[in-house]
């Protein structure tokens, strides 16, 4: 039976939720990217001499790294966000068992959640932009506005995938998995912090299969308004794949665990 | 309102309901009446719309799960047997957002959850954590929840397990309400009286079939006798006990039996107090003996040759 989203009715619970956490998140999100520029792009930046010509265009280091900054926090909001809240949820809590004990269906609860993840990584986004903002990083009001938005996109790309897997684990220990051989070097070979190709040919193929390269790259092609169209198409259709793919998986998962 | 015919539900190799065939009418109260892993819950979990039907027939309100799941749960009500309050939202926030998932409006919602509230006197507790209720208190509000779409069907997964008598009766007391404002009431149970306190009809389920089915009272009347005498013996002769259970077999008439616990007999008979002064005559001494009319869970120990409760 194909019937129309239900997801919004899971807002309310949402809202709820964030009103409850909003309190204690509000002070890094603020801190967090202070600390981060002023320590890699201002201190650090100060000690890297790299040829402009090989900064994606950037004109120093602060301007390359702000945007990967940027895009792997986004990276992070989500593993922070849709992990154990996942595992939780359906081991410990059982809120998914009481939301699927009412018209909703397991699509509408994965619907909302990362909805409600995606919501968080804007907010989070916007500030960490409005944050960086005095430090001259964007070229334009307009290119740090399309660096927040991308982030969704960059969001959804982890959202899905990061939401099926914990379902689908039966015990809570692969998380220190994911997080060590998942999330810690897609964070570091990304090219969010040096560019890809210093990796060697080899390895920066590799590297360009990274959801968050391609996030990295369209982020910093909104910051520093260096736009090429063939490439920036590849970034967004790659992670909306992995979205769509992702949020397949994470429906079929959640079902295996509720629908018994 | 639910029709069930030659239902299975299998996991695995394992068969927990092994063809059941049940018909609920509207406005009636139902149980399921079994031992622990009769198949009770997985029949339930089935007429929620949760659990998909191995095999067989199944309609609830006229509808296939299958194919209406949220159509159907969008009209019943659902009182699990574990809870599944969020321990993390306060009471009112716990009725409030479960009425959300319904489509409920918000004003209307504040409204049936003072209401229900009440219904279930939780009035002073609206803004206290779930965390910090008692467990009578948490499953009156699992009911609560359950209401909050003014279901036409409530299916109540063993509601007073684990609750002292007095809030027993209390439930029994909104129960019985409901039932008069014309809810259908589906539950299961371990309890015979609950079963004979509430129940217009109900199926005796073990090992997922169903043994019997009638009223209360047709049941006793079908496989009991009115009267039943509980003989205690001393420790020293609990071994004695199927040597007894012979030297009495005759004073419980025709129509009578006995049966043999571990640490009582219980003789079937019409006349309970005759059989005790027939016991004692023969030189027997128990230490203590009652008197008592047949209950369901005689009817379910005729049945099954097992207690309901171990
Ligand atoms: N999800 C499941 N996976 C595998 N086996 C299950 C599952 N759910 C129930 N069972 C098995 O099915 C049988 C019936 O379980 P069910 O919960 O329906 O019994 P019940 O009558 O509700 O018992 P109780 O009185 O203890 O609640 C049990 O043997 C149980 O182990
Ligand atoms: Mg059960």
């Amino acid at each position: 039976m194909s019937h129309s989203t239900l997801a919004p009715r899971l807002a309310d619970y949402w809202l709820t939720i964030y009103r409850r956490t909003w309190k204690g998140t509000v002070v890094s999100s603020f801190v967090t990217p202070l600390l981060y520029v002023v320590s890699l792009g201002v201190l650090l930046g100060g000690f890297v001499e790299a040829d402009p010509a090989r900064l994606d265009g950037a004109t120093s280091y602060v301007d390359f790294v702000a945007p990967g900054m940027l895009a792997a926090a986004s990276m992070q909001l989500v593993f922070s966000q849709l992990t154990y809240n996942v595992f939780g949820g359906i081991r410990w809590h059982k809120t998914y068992y009481a939301m699927t004990a009412t018209p909703l269906g397991v699509a509408d609860v994965v619907q909302a959640q990362v909805g409600y993840v995606l919501a968080r990584v804007l907010l989070g986004a916007l500030v960490f932009c409005l944050v960086l903002a005095p430090f001259g990083i964007f070229a334009s009001v307009g290119g740090g506005v399309v660096a927040v938005a991308v982030q969704a996109l960059v969001a959804l790309a982890f959202a899905t995938p990061v939401f099926a897997f914990s379902a689908w684990i039966s015990h809570e220990s692969a998380f220190a998995l994911l997080f060590r051989l998942g999330m810690l070097p897609l964070f570091l070979f990304s090219g969010a912090f040096f560019p890809v190709d210093n990796l060697g040919p080899a390895l920066s193929r590799l590297a360009t299969v990274s959801p968050l390269w391609h996030g990295v790259e369209l982020t910093r092609m909104a910051s520093l308004g260096t736009w090429q169209a063939g490439p920036a198409l590849l970034h967004v259709a790659y992670l909306a794949v992995l979205g769509v793919v992702g949020y397949l998986l994470a429906v079929r998962a959640l079902t295996r665990r509720l629908v018994s | 309102m639910i029709s069930a015919r030659g239902l299975h539900k299998s996991f695995g190799d394992f068969e927990a309901v092994r063809g059941i065939d049940v018909e609920v009418r509207r406005g009636e109260a139902f149980g399921f009446l079994g031992p622990n892993g009769a198949g009770k819950s997985s029949t339930m979990r089935m007429v929620a719309a949760v659990s998909p039907v191995s095999a067989g027939e199944l309609r609830i309100l006229g509808l296939d799960p299958a194919t209406h799941g949220p159509d159907i749960r969008a009209r019943i009500g659902v009182c699990p047997q574990d809870d599944t309050l969020d321990l993390e939202l306060n009471v009112l926030d716990n009725l409030y957002i479960y009425g959300r998932y319904f489509g409920i409006g918000r004003k209307e919602l504040r409204e049936r959850c003072d209401q229900l509230l009440d219904f279930v006197q939780l009035g002073e507790k609206r803004h206290a954590k779930v965390d910090d209720l008692s467990g009578g208190m948490k499953r009156r509000l699992t009911i609560a929840r359950s209401l909050v779409n003014r279901p036409e069907l409530l299916l109540l997964d063993e509601p007073t397990t684990g609750l002292d008598p007095q809030a027993r009766h209390v439930l029994w007391d909104r129960l019985f309400r409901l039932k008069q404002q014309g809810v259908t009431i589906v539950l299961t149970t371990h309890y015979m009286d609950e079963a004979e306190q509430l129940c217009d009809r109900l199926v005796v389920m073990d090992a997922g079939r169903i043994v019997a089915e009638g009223s209360p009272a047709q049941l006793i009347r079908d496989h009991s006798t009115r009267e039943v005498a509980e003989l205690r013996f001393g420790p020293e002769q609990h071994d004695d006990h199927e040597q007894i259970a012979v030297r009495v077999a005759d004073v419980v008439g025709d129509a009578g039996r006995v049966e043999v616990l571990p640490d009582r007999l219980l003789l079937y008979t019409a006349d309970g107090e005759a059989a005790v002064q027939a016991v004692m005559e023969r030189g027997l001494h128990p230490v203590a003996t009652l008197v008592r009319r047949s209950s369901l869970e005689d009817v379910f120990l005729r049945l099954t040759g097992r207690s309901l409760v171990d």
